[in-house]
């Protein structure tokens, strides 16, 4: 299956361009995942893979291993020594673990965290600092990169003007997209986050779905969030976890009108969590 | 006793904690520059010492102490952050560590008698440098180290652990993200345990005395491996070894000595603070 998905996606990686990728085909597998803190099991056994250009959202109660889940997928877990991890996550068809770098892995799957977190420089600098690192040094390049990028994040109508003020001055949803932008500037594949709205107020986070609606041109999308209602508003297929286990996952529509298990139902009616 | 009563009672002991803290630096100012402000003029600044120490000036013991001093930051420096980076950023937490970190603790607790006791059998017998000031920066340098890791760690770990994690998610490796996140915002912090450590350094006469000090030289030194004078034991000197010398002229270079040392912790406070009006968390 696998296999096929690798043949099916036609991801330039030569070129590093991203074309918008027509069919659905499998952008990341993962087979078998379990997650141990020490003797913690914060996830068992879970199977199941994510199409290109898609947005799944995950949902589920605390402690029931999605942020777990979204580390692993761009190895951040790797920082945590008590954390191991048996399975595999495939990203084209590639063992993230066994046959990518950790650095290679993060860069084409980025990471927005719940937190807004800029780095304390200038929103220029915050934008460029990924491609800088990654060895661009032209600096009218740099400065198409973070227009571009700005852009794409719906944020460069509202700063374009003070690019070189703090990136920290800003408001809480000006930040939260700053650091959209920032992953996007590395040009990444697939874009994680982690609760990313969770500290916004509503018209924020309508501008942060925005983006999101706007970025699945180019990208596949993993949403964790606490918010079932933004789960349905974004996500093209859903995923429930509960301690540690996918519970359930498919279409957004079909998990929100005729959920399989019971457990999905209570959730998604707010009957706890 | 009514809660406001007591409340008063414990400020008016705090102020006085604070006031009494201060006293012994006013006091120690206003003596030495009662007596010590008449022997200062340019040629006590710049003058070789004549008469056997008992007129002329102390060029060759400020010089003495600069390069001394220079010498200590060039070696401290760098081995102190690097260690304090790898103890932070790289070291996982296990005995091997825990050893390092005690080693540190003691070594700071050690007198400066004795590290200038291991700087002449180490450095100076053992190498075979001679009485330097390559022998006595090293031995400075050994002495401020545990000062300099210890502030230099502090100051590591008060750089966010998410100011990391979001460089990281960027695939930007972990040097990088140390040498382009963590180490900009964790300076202010290194420097001023850096510089706290150079005043000590410039201060301290037992390190030197068996390791670079000259008793008396008038000239200045050639190369690292020649002797110099230093202000610290010259001060030693002056009030001890040379009888019949100008009261003025030992309390204008125990002025000058306090002087750089002031002018040193000054520097600090200026780099800091305009650090800090640049730090945006």
């Amino acid at each position: 299956m696998t296999l096929l998905a690798n043949k099916e996606c036609p991801v330039s990686e030569k070129t590093g361009e991203m074309k918008p990728v027509p069919d659905r085909a499998n952008k990341i597998t993962v087979e078998d995942v379990s997650i141990l803190f020490g003797e913690v099991r914060a996830l068992n056994h879970v199977s199941f893979s994510v199409k290109s250009n898609e947005i799944l959202s995950v949902i589920g109660p605390a402690n029931s291993g999605k942020t777990s889940f979204l580390r692993a997928m761009n190895r951040m877990n790797d920082l945590d020594i008590a954390c191991r991890m048996t399975g595999s996550i495939r990203l084209n068809g590639q063992d993230i673990q066994k046959e990518m770098d950790a650095e290679d892995v993060r860069r084409k799957v980025t990471m927005v965290f719940a937190l807004p977190l800029p780095l304390p420089m200038s929103i220029f600098d915050n934008v460029a600092y990924g491609p800088r690192r990654h060895g661009i040094k032209n600096k009218r390049k740099l400065a198409e990169i973070v227009e571009k990028s700005l852009k794409a994040a719906f944020l460069w109508d509202e700063v374009k003007d003070r690019l070189s003020s703090s990136g920290m001055k800003l408001s809480g949803g000006q930040q939260q997209r700053l650091c959209i932008a920032r992953t996007l500037a590395v040009e990444p594949e697939v874009i994680l986050y982690d609760e990313p709205c969770s500290g916004l107020d509503p018209i924020s986070t309508a501008k942060v779905e925005d983006a999101m609606f706007e970025l699945k041109k180019r990208y596949t999308q993993i949403l964790v969030t606490n918010n079932v209602k933004q789960a349905a508003r974004v996500g093209d297929r859903t995923a429930f976890f509960l301690t540690g286990e996918l519970v359930e996952i498919g279409e957004t529509g079909k998990i929100f009108t005729s959920p399989r298990d019971q457990r999905t139902q209570d959730y998604i009616t707010g009957r706890f969590g | 006793m009514k809660p406001q009563t007591k409340q008063k009672i414990a400020f008016t002991c705090l102020g006085l904690a604070a006031v009494v803290v201060i006293i012994p630096v006013i006091v120690i100012f206003v003596i030495l520059i009662d007596k010590g402000i008449s022997a200062i003029n340019w040629q006590f600044l710049s003058t070789m010492p004549r008469m056997g120490m008992r007129a002329g000036g102390i060029y060759p013991a400020i010089m003495g102490t600069v390069y001394l001093v220079s010498g200590t930051i060039l070696v401290a420096l760098p081995l102190g952050v690097l260690a304090a980076i790898y103890l932070v950023e790289y070291a996982k937490r296990n005995w091997w560590t825990r050893m390092i970190e005690i080693a540190i603790v003691n070594l700071a607790g050690v007198p400066s008698v004795v590290y200038g006791l291991f700087g002449m059998g180490f450095f100076v017998i053992f190498f075979k440098f001679g009485a330097s000031i390559l022998a006595g920066s090293l031995t400075l340098a050994i002495m401020i180290l545990p000062v300099i890791i210890t502030a230099s760690k502090e100051a590591l770990m008060s750089v966010p652990h998410s100011f990391r994690e979001a460089s990281l998610a960027l695939g930007v490796s972990k040097w990088q993200t140390i040498r382009c996140v963590v180490l900009p915002n964790a300076l202010p912090g290194i420097l001023t345990g850096t510089i706290l450590g150079i005043s000590r350094a410039a201060g301290e006469t037992a390190p030197i005395l068996f390791t670079v000090a000259a008793f008396y030289l008038p000239r200045l030194p050639k190369s690292i491996f020649d002797q110099c004078m230093a202000l610290p034991y010259h001060l030693y000197v002056l009030s001890t070894q040379v009888p019949n010398v100008k009261e003025s002229l030992q309390y204008g270079t125990a002025l000058v000595l306090v002087g750089m040392i002031f002018l040193l912790n000054l520097v600090a406070i200026i780099i800091r603070s305009h650090m800090r009006s640049k730090k945006q968390w």
